[in-house]
C-alpha cells in the first residue's frame, strides 16, 4: 500500500503572546514544531506499515527550514519525503494550497492512501485536507480517530461527530483527516533522524517548475481570499469596578441586575 | 511572488507596519524594512500612501459578479431536527441580505425534510431550496456536494454560508473546491463593506490571539463556515416564503463513502452553551472542592458552572464543562468569572455573552477589560455574600 502523509511546520501558538505595549505578536524565540494534528497522521500512517507494509511519503509545502518537519516525520518511519518550497507558493490561501498539493501529489503518481491532520494549529482552517481530495476527485472522512479495517478496496474508520461517532467504509484510494484522539505518536529514532540529515537523505525539494504549475496559479496570485486587516481581540464593554466592601460590592451588584431584569 | 520598499519613496509613516499580520516589517531609522519572515501575502501593498511597496505580482482583475445576488444558508440537519447553527445562520444572513437589499435562501438536503421548510421561513428565510433523496438520508461529502455544487450554478448565489460544525467543515471546502471559490474558516463575525458590498469575514487566528479580517473580492460565492454560538438567531415570525423543489439524481455508487452506523454516546451530560447562567472558575478557584461554591451559586441562579482549560486539565471539573477556545463558545445571558484570569483562549469563548461580571483578586486581570461589571475581590468571600444575598432577595 502506498500511504501519502501531508504535514505543515507551524509555530508553537500555544507560545505566542501579545506585546502588551504594541498589541503586537511576539514571534521571537517562538519555536517551530510540526503541527500537533499531523503527528497523529504520521503515526497512523506508520502504524499502517508495521502491520500490514506500506510505503511512506510526507509531503510538505513550506520555506526551505519545514525541511525539518520533514526529517522529524522520517525519524517516526517515513519512508521518502517532499517539500514543495519556492517564492512563488508564499501568500496562499487554502485554494491556492490544496491545488499546490494536489499538483505535486498527481506528480507523485500511484497511491492508495492519503492521511493528514484535521486542521493546522496557526489557521485552524481544516480546510486542506478536503480541498486537496476534491482536487484528486477521491472520497474523504475527516475527524477519523480510529482505522478499523482495510479491505479490498475499501476501509473502514470511525468518524467523531459532536454527538458520538459515525463507521463509515469508503472506497479507495480515499483521503483521511484524523484526530489527537486517533493515537500517541511514537519520538523519532535517532538513527532514522540522522539517516535524514545526510546527504543521499530521500528529502527532495520541488519548485513551482518540478510540478507543472505557474505563478499566476499558486501563492497570493493564485489566492482568491486575501487578509485585509488584523487587530487584538477587543470587547465594548461597560467596565465598571463595583467599589466598597464585599457587601456592598455585591449588593451593587445584585441592584445591577435587578435593573437589567436579570434576576 | 516577492514584495520590496522603495526606500526612497519610504516617508517612515509606518502605516504598513500595522497591516503587517505577520510582523515582518520593522523601522530601522526612519525607514520600512521588510524581514525574512514575510509570507508575500500582500496585506501591506494597499497601505502605503507613497507606493513604496512594490511587488512582482501581476495585478489582479475583479471580475463582474452583479449577476451574483443572495445570500444562503446551508440548513444542517439530522434525522429530521435542525442544527442550532442553522438559524443562527439565518439570523445573520437576514442582516447581511437586508444590508445588501437581498434576499435569504436557506439549503435543506435530506429525506423527507420537508417539514421543516416552515421554521426556516419563519427565523429569515425567503425561500428554501429542497432537495429530498434516498441518498441524502444521512450527511455525506459527495452527495452533499454534488447537489450544492447544482444549486450554486443554477441560481448563482453572492454569498454562501454554511456552520463550523464537523459536517459543516467536511462540505464547506468541498463545495467551495468545486465551484471554484474562496472559503474562510470559522468566522466569528461578519458584516458589509459599505464601499463595495464585499462580504468582510473575521475569525480568530494564531490561536485567538489576534483577529484578522479576511475578504474574498476574486470569486463567488463568497464562502464562510460560521463558528456555533456566536450569531444571533431571530425570533419566530410569521414570514411567507416560498419553497423551491431541486431534483436530484445520484446513484449510490457516485458517493463512495458508506454509513454503516451512528453510535451516540452520552459523553455530555450537560451541555453549557444553552445555559442561561454560566458561574465560571479558573485557576483562582483553587481546587475540585474550591468549585463547590460555585455549584451552589449556580443552583441558587437555575445556571450551571463552567471553567476554564487549566480547571479541567487539573481534574477539578470535567471537560464537557470547558470554555474557550479549545472548549466551547457560550454566549449565556449572565456570565459569571470567577478566578478567572481571562487568557485571550479563554476571552474567544466567552467575549459574546450578554452580560459578564468579573470576580478576580488581581486588579490588572485581563478579565476586567471584557467584564461589564467587575469586583476586585477573593471569590471565596464574594461568591458566598452573592449566594447569601441572592437568596434573600428571592425570600
Amino acid at each position: 500500500m502506498n500511504i501519502i502523509v501531508l504535514l505543515k511546520q507551524v509555530p508553537n501558538t500555544t507560545e505566542v503572546k501579545l506585546d502588551p505595549k504594541t498589541g503586537n505578536l511576539i514571534r521571537e524565540g517562538i519555536e517551530s514544531i510540526v503541527n500537533p494534528d499531523d503527528l497523529h497522521a504520521i503515526e497512523a500512517a506508520v502504524a499502517l506499515k508495521e502491520k500490514d507494509g506500506a510505503k511512506i511519503t510526507a509531503l510538505s509545502m513550506g520555506p526551505p527550514q519545514a525541511i525539518d518537519a520533514l526529517s522529524e516525520a522520517m525519524g517516526m518511519g517515513v519512508d521518502e519525503s517532499i517539500l514543495l518550497s519556492d517564492k512563488a507558493f508564499a501568500g496562499a490561501d487554502t485554494w491556492a494550497t490544496s491545488f499546490t498539493l494536489g499538483k505535486a501529489i498527481e506528480k507523485i503518481g500511484e497511491f492508495d492512501l492519503i492521511l493528514c491532520g484535521r486542521q493546522a494549529i496557526d489557521g485552524d482552517t481544516a480546510q486542506i485536507g478536503p480541498q486537496v481530495a476534491e482536487c484528486l476527485g477521491i472520497p474523504q472522512v475527516s475527524y477519523v480517530f480510529e482505522i478499523e479495517e482495510i479491505e479490498k478496496n475499501g476501509i473502514i474508520v470511525k468518524r467523531r461527530i459532536e454527538e458520538g461517532f459515525e463507521r463509515i467504509r469508503t472506497s479507495m484510494p480515499a483521503l483521511l483527516t484524523v484526530i489527537g484522539e486517533m493515537n500517541t505518536p511514537r519520538y523519532p529514532v535517532v538513527s532514522n533522524l540522522l539517516d535524514a540529515c545526510r546527504e543521499k537523505a530521500p528529502i527532495k525539494v520541488w519548485n513551482a517548475a518540478d510540478i507543472g504549475v505557474t505563478t499566476s496559479e499558486v501563492g497570493l496570485e493564485g489566492s482568491f481570499t486575501n487578509v485585509i486587516k488584523t487587530f487584538a481581540p477587543k470587547s465594548g464593554r461597560a467596565g465598571e469596578v463595583l467599589e466598597g466592601d464585599t457587601k456592598t460590592q455585591v449588593k451593587t451588584l445584585i441592584g445591577k441586575l435587578k435593573e437589567n431584569l436579570l434576576v | 511572488m516577492t514584495i520590496w520598499i522603495d526606500i526612497d519613496l519610504c516617508n517612515g509613516c509606518k502605516r504598513c507596519l500595522k497591516e503587517c499580520p505577520y510582523d515582518a516589517i520593522e523601522m530601522k531609522g526612519d525607514k520600512a524594512y521588510i524581514l525574512d519572515r514575510c509570507t508575500s501575502c500582500g496585506a501591506c501593498l494597499s497601505s502605503c500612501k507613497q507606493k513604496a511597496i512594490g511587488t512582482d505580482a501581476e495585478p489582479k482583475e475583479i471580475p463582474d459578479f452583479n449577476d451574483r445576488q443572495g445570500v444562503w444558508v446551508f440548513a444542517e440537519q439530522k434525522e429530521g431536527k435542525l442544527n442550532p447553527v442553522s438559524l443562527e445562520l439565518l439570523g445573520i444572513a437576514r442582516a447581511l441580505a437586508d444590508e445588501l437589499g437581498q434576499d435569504v435562501s436557506a439549503l435543506l438536503l435530506g429525506e423527507q425534510v420537508s417539514d421543516m421548510s416552515e421554521v426556516l421561513i419563519h427565523h429569515g428565510a425567503n425561500s428554501v431550496y429542497l432537495a429530498e433523496h434516498k441518498t441524502l438520508k444521512d450527511y455525506r461529502t459527495i452527495a452533499y456536494t454534488k447537489v450544492i455544487e447544482d444549486l450554486v450554478m443554477s441560481y448563482k448565489p453572492g454569498i454562501l454560508l454554511m456552520g463550523a460544525t464537523h459536517n459543516g467543515r467536511d462540505l464547506a471546502p468541498r463545495v467551495a473546491r468545486r465551484v471554484g471559490s474562496g472559503l474562510t474558516a470559522d468566522c466569528t463575525e461578519l458584516s458589509i463593506d459599505p464601499e463595495d458590498g464585499v462580504l468582510l469575514q473575521t475569525r480568530p487566528a494564531f490561536g485567538g490571539n489576534v483577529m484578522a479580517t479576511i475578504a474574498n473580492r476574486y470569486s463567488r460565492p463568497q464562502m464562510a463556515t460560521v463558528r456555533p454560538g456566536i450569531m444571533e438567531a431571530l425570533k419566530k415570525s410569521d414570514r411567507k416564503g416560498s419553497v423551491i423543489k431541486h431534483e436530484v439524481s445520484l446513484l449510490e455508487k457516485e458517493i463512495g463513502t458508506e454509513i454503516l452506523g451512528t453510535v451516540t454516546e452520552k459523553r455530555k451530560s450537560v451541555d453549557i452553551t444553552k445555559a442561561r447562567v454560566l458561574v465560571a472558575g479558573g485557576r483562582g478557584v483553587g481546587n475540585e472542592e474550591g468549585f463547590k461554591v460555585l455549584k451552589d451559586l449556580a443552583a441558587v441562579m437555575n445556571g450551571e458552572v463552567a471553567g476554564t482549560r487549566v480547571t479541567v486539565e487539573e481534574g477539578w471539573i470535567p471537560a464537557e464543562h470547558q470554555v474557550g477556545q479549545t472548549g466551547q463558545s457560550v454566549r449565556p445571558e449572565i456570565y459569571i468569572a470567577c478566578g478567572i484570569s481571562g487568557a485571550i483562549q479563554h476571552r474567544a469563548g466567552m467575549m459574546n455573552s450578554r452580560y459578564i461580571i468579573a470576580i478576580n483578586k488581581d486588579p490588572l486581570a485581563p478579565i476586567f477589560q471584557v467584564a461589564d461589571w467587575s469586583i476586585v475581590g477573593d471569590l471565596r468571600e464574594v461568591v458566598p455574600e452573592l449566594i447569601s444575598q441572592l437568596t434573600a432577595h428571592s425570600a
